[in-house]
């Protein structure tokens, strides 16, 4: 049992770590300025505002976004591979272990209320993501750029990060007087709908991660090649579907588009058959049988 | 599995080929460029 509490606690702290990390200019919280210096031409692999004033690294939606704005000009090659190597190496585990927003989002679930559960509705909805993708990231940025006008629709109509992390914190900041002056529509817009999806993720587990977050969607193409994360071994599976009962997210199979990794299944499986892994290296859970494991 | 470690091979090549081309086409520094702005549309003022 005290196994068993050990791991998920060891997940929390990395995403902690991982959260402070990609935060770590504190000094720009004091001053109400974002950092300028050049770590910011390297992405973050999860969805961390760059203008929140702690941010030392790019978020890599704002800058796919800003390359596909930018693509008539210069082809986004840069983005695109920073994005493909996160895929490949580190896949959605890097949203069970590795993003801010999903270590808030869980916090949130943690208040004690009555709870959303799984659904067919719930499944459904976790398509949505796939759509936003398309449409905020890829088709708005583009479909602006061939007429002159760069806008991260993502960014500018529904990123609660950025409004949580870059706009509540620089707007609270006495010496920032003159943003607080640009202050619209727009902006009670994305409040709004940032306490929506905050108040959502209180009774739906990931609410944002699951239904909207094109960055997950984006990991989740590559969730059958990606070298880190939850894998399951067909040959001791037996289909009792424990671990599909037991997950909080709409998974229809261990490792797939929506599993996030969290690694939750991997005690509850009877069989012994669901191991976390690094390519072939076992890194929790049950050592592959032998002659399995031989190259 | 000889496929996908092939396909994951390619991938992963193609990936940093797409890195280093980035870096000399200039899209690294248009990402930095960005990211030292304050980007009004993230914190919804633009």
């Amino acid at each position: 049992m005290a196994e068993m509490r050990k791991k998920p606690m060891t997940r929390r702290l990395i995403q902690l770590y991982s959260a402070l990390l990609y935060n770590a200019h504190l000094k720009g919280f004091a001053e109400g300025r974002i950092y300028t210096g050049p770590l910011k031409n390297l992405c973050v692999p999860g969805l961390n505002c760059y203008s929140c004033p702690g941010a030392v690294a790019a978020c890599p939606l704002g800058a796919l976004q800003n390359a596909v704005a930018a693509s008539a000009d210069r082809p986004a090659f840069y983005v695109v591979g920073v994005l493909l190597l996160f895929s490949l190496l580190l896949g959605r585990v890097i949203c069970g272990f590795l993003c801010p927003f999903g270590l808030l989002q869980e916090l949130l679930h943690r208040i004690p209320t009555k709870k959303v559960q799984k659904s067919p509705l719930t499944r459904g909805l976790s398509r949505l993501k796939y759509a936003v993708l398309l449409l905020f990231v890829l088709g708005i940025p583009a479909w602006f750029a061939f007429r002159g006008l760069p806008l991260p629709g993502f960014c500018k109509f529904i990123c609660p990060a950025g409004t949580l992390e870059g706009a509540v914190s620089l707007l609270l900041h006495p010496a920032n007087s003159a943003l607080r002056a640009m202050i619209g529509g727009l902006f009670w817009w994305k409040c709004g709908l940032m306490l929506l999806i905050l108040t959502a993720c209180v009774f739906v587990f990931r609410a944002f991660c699951r239904f909207l977050c094109p960055l997950g969607a984006l990991y989740g193409l590559m969730a059958k090649l990606a070298l880190l994360g939850v894998k399951l071994d067909e040959g001791r599976c037996t289909d009792c579907g424990a671990c599909l009962r037991a997950c909080p997210v709409d998974i229809r199979k261990v490792g797939d588009s929506e599993c996030v990794h969290c690694g939750s299944c991997i005690d509850l499986c009877p069989a012994r058959a669901i191991s976390f892994r690094a390519g072939r290296i076992v890194l929790r859970g049950p050592e592959l049988p032998e002659k399995e494991a031989r190259p | 599995m000889k496929t996908k470690q092939a396909l994951w091979a390619a991938l992963f090549v193609l990936g940093l080929a797409l890195v280093v081309l980035g870096i000399l086409n200039g899209g690294a520094q248009d990402v930095l460029a960005k990211a030292i702005r304050l980007c009004s549309e993230c914190i919804g003022l633009g």
